[in-house]
């Protein structure tokens, strides 16, 4: 099996740890792993913040890099929603693009859904003896349809206690430029996300997507919280 | 006193989100108690929808309803005309509020009216041009009635009072009764019935929105749980149904599909307490109903959300709210944090399309864009979907603030190339560490991440430079 890593340009810039994870967790399942170097970004935040001529370009570009993968593997919900989902809403004035994006959209998964639904694997070896709660990202539960694939991986993580979250379906606020054009909004619903996590007894939250961990992280430590964040990627390469 | 949030919308003046959406947040009576009821809600509903089974093709069915009967529009309000006129009705149309207000007026002039929960009165202005025509309108709904008191804008499509607190409630009803009332809910409900109880008695007008209308057989459709519309419809001489041209399904048969979803979508209930089938006026050896039954159809922007295509979905809308309560932004800022009549998600897509983006354009990007309206809408509208078609709407024709646009054309520049994107991550990673994770300073629209959260910790290289090792 190859599969091209799509890392996503947040996890390439400022979570490499989470990038490496993904890798080597696939490497371990003997899955060949390439790295276009070409991609950047999936334009997900010009897309959902309306300006879809800005996005376009790095739409097309995307699907020229990942044009001839046997299958595209994201740790990053999200990012795979805007390729399956998105992309041929926004390319829909050019059929041919559409349909190319359609095309490699069947063939792109997250990072979990890769592992459950294409590998059919569960268990994947790994040990992380903490208390973990699961937020399960917007993105992946409602557009991807992940539900069950992540709480079946971490379930079969040795060592791993997995907390409930209360209200765990509830958005963290994230959304992109939400969280900058509506910080006050965005803020009052990460704090319920926070409490929540907090009330769980987790030492960990975990999700499939790191934008929304990264602003979850960031409410954790401005609150100088126990609780630290970590990407699924990262649990599930733990040995 | 008219609060800012109650304060009715201004017709034509731009709806300012952000700053709505801050007094709100500013309410800590407000975020709690919208908070305890939209989860009240939400379980209470999940619990209820959890019992049918084929939920999901209940759905897909009123979808599909909906769907053709919007293919066929002009066709089905034919009928629907040809029906109530047949069992001795009266149809009036309206092309947009203020004609539809007219009629009503002057239907009613100069007499005592009794309504019942009707949004579209509300979005026409109904009750100031009944007050200029004379009439003396008493709104039946208790959560209607509360807020008419009040002078308020209703803030939830189900709940319309969820923003107020009991002793607010006890103040009015003791000012209306004109005796001190305790504030609890039980007799404050019955005292507000007694006061009702007069007007009904009174009311020579009686007019209700509509749920659905029949064509098949010109039937007015109304589900409700007080009674009142009951009321409304049987003790006045005269009816009048006011509803939007969207209102309308093909046959008596597809009603069993609504009224399985809609009181489970709305408030959770397995059933309505009261679902009324008026077709047309009393007829001669008939018990009750009214003498005279007119039916008002407005179209106020209708027509032309029904003429574009991408944005037609909406008009399947059965006003249940169930979006309203699943959205965690809803949730923190309530209905009136939106300016206009319709809220929530629903309201972020029909608002800017009836009202235009002038008006409404912020309010298509007032959502995190989280998807649990889609999720939960019993007739499938895709609500994030349409908010993100209307987001670029407004970025071509009313564009964006400068620093958001100056932010994003550097983004998707940078993103261009894979060399800019290795160099702008390097000068970003280097920022980040000299800043620390609270910088005191960062330009907008970044400054606006710091006020609540940490900057992630930076690292020291990018994922892409360890694979050319
Ligand atoms: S959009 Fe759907 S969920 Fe929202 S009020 Fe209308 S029918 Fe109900």
């Amino acid at each position: 099996m190859r599969a091209a890593l799509f890392v996503t340009c947040l996890v390439d810039q400022l979570f490499p740890r989470t990038g490496r994870a993904a890798e080597d967790l696939l490497r371990h399942l003997g899955v060949t792993v390439e790295f276009p170097p070409g991609q950047t970004c999936c334009g997900q935040v010009a897309f959902n913040d309306g300006f879809w001529s800005e996005a376009r370009p790095l739409a097309r570009r995307l699907l020229g890099v990942f044009d001839h993968a046997d299958a595209v593997v994201a740790p990053s919900a999200s990012c795979v929603a805007m390729i399956r989902e998105f992309y041929p809403i926004l390319l829909r004035d050019d059929p041919a693009r559409a349909a190319q994006a359609r095309e490699v959209g069947r063939r792109t998964y997250e990072l979990t859904e890769f592992l459950v639904d294409v590998l059919g694997v569960v268990a994947v070896g790994a040990h992380f003896p903490h208390r973990v709660a699961y937020h399960p990202a917007c993105h992946g539960l409602r557009l991807l349809g992940l539900r069950e694939q992540p709480l079946r991986l971490l379930r079969h993580v040795r060592e791993l206690d997995l907390r409930p979250l209360v209200g765990a379906e509830e958005c963290c606020g994230f959304g992109g430029m939400f969280a900058l054009k509506f910080a006050e909004l965005s803020a009052a619903m990460l704090e319920t996300k926070l409490r929540a996590i907090e009330a769980s007894g987790a030492e960990f939250v975990t999700a499939t997507d790191v934008s929304c961990l990264m602003h979850i992280d960031g409410g954790l430590r401005r609150r100088r919280s126990a609780v630290g964040t970590i990407p699924i990627a990262e649990i599930l390469a733990a040995r | 006193m008219k609060t800012p949030r109650g304060a009715a919308p201004e017709p034509g003046r731009p709806i300012d989100f952000v700053r709505n959406a801050r007094l709100a947040l500013g309410d800590p009576f407000l975020r709690a108690a919208l908070r305890a009821t939209m989860v009240r809600f939400r379980d209470r509903q999940a619990a209820v929808i959890a019992e049918v089974p084929e939920w999901q093709a209940l759905r897909d069915y009123a979808c599909a309803v909906k769907r053709h009967t919007l293919g066929r529009l002009d066709q089905y309000l034919e009928q629907l005309e040809a029906q109530v006129a047949l069992r001795g009705g009266h149809v009036h149309w309206a092309r947009d509020g203020a004609e539809a207000a007219g009629i009503i007026a002057r239907l009613a002039r100069g007499r005592r009216v009794v309504k019942s929960k009707s949004m579209t009165s509300e979005e026409i202005g109904l009750n100031e041009a009944l007050a200029s025509a004379g009439c003396e309108v008493t709104e039946t709904d208790l959560g209607e009635y509360l807020l008419q008191l009040a002078g308020e804008a209703p803030s939830h499509l189900i709940a319309p009072i969820v923003h107020r607190s009991k002793e607010f409630i006890a103040a009015l009803l003791s000012a209306a009764a004109g005796r001190p009332l305790p504030a609890e809910p039980e007799r404050l409900t019955a005292v507000a019935r007694e006061l009702l109880r007069r007007r009904f008695l009174e009311a020579e007008v009686g007019i209700t929105g509509a749920n659905f209308l029949v064509a098949e057989t010109g039937t007015v459709v109304l589900v409700e749980n007080e009674g009142n519309i009951r009321l409304t419809t049987t003790i006045p001489r005269v009816h009048i149904a006011l509803a939007g041209v969207e209102k309308v399904i093909p046959r008596l048969a597809d009603l069993a599909v609504f009224l399985t979803l809609l009181p489970r979508a709305a408030t959770g209930q397995r059933m309505s307490s009261y679902v009324s089938l008026l077709t047309g006026p009393r007829r001669s050896g008939e018990r009750d109903g009214p003498e005279e039954f007119h039916l008002v159809l407005v179209d106020n922007g209708r027509t032309a959300v029904h003429g574009d295509e991408t944005m037609r979905e909406v008009l399947a809308c059965i006003r249940c709210g169930a979006c309203l309560d699943v959205c965690p932004v809803f949730e923190r800022v309530g209905g009136h944090a939106y300016g206009s009549v319709y809220s929530g998600p629903i309201g972020a897509v029909l608002t800017p399309l009836l009202q235009g983006l002038t008006v409404a354009g912020d309010l298509p990007f007032a959502s995190s864009l989280c998807g649990a309206c889609g999720e939960v809408c019993p007739v499938k509208i895709d609500l994030p979907r349409l908010l993100l078609e209307l987001r670029a709407r407004v970025v071509r024709s009313r564009g964006a603030p400068l620093g958001e646009r100056l932010f994003l054309r550097a983004w998707t520049w940078v993103m261009g190339s894979a060399v800019r994107l290795t160099l702008a991550g390097s000068l970003v990673r280097l920022a980040r560490g000299l800043v620390g994770p609270r910088p005191r300073w960062l330009p907008a629209p970044l400054s606006r991440w710091i006020a609540f959260r940490d900057l992630p910790p930076a690292a020291p290289a990018a994922f892409r430079r360890g694979r050319r090792r």
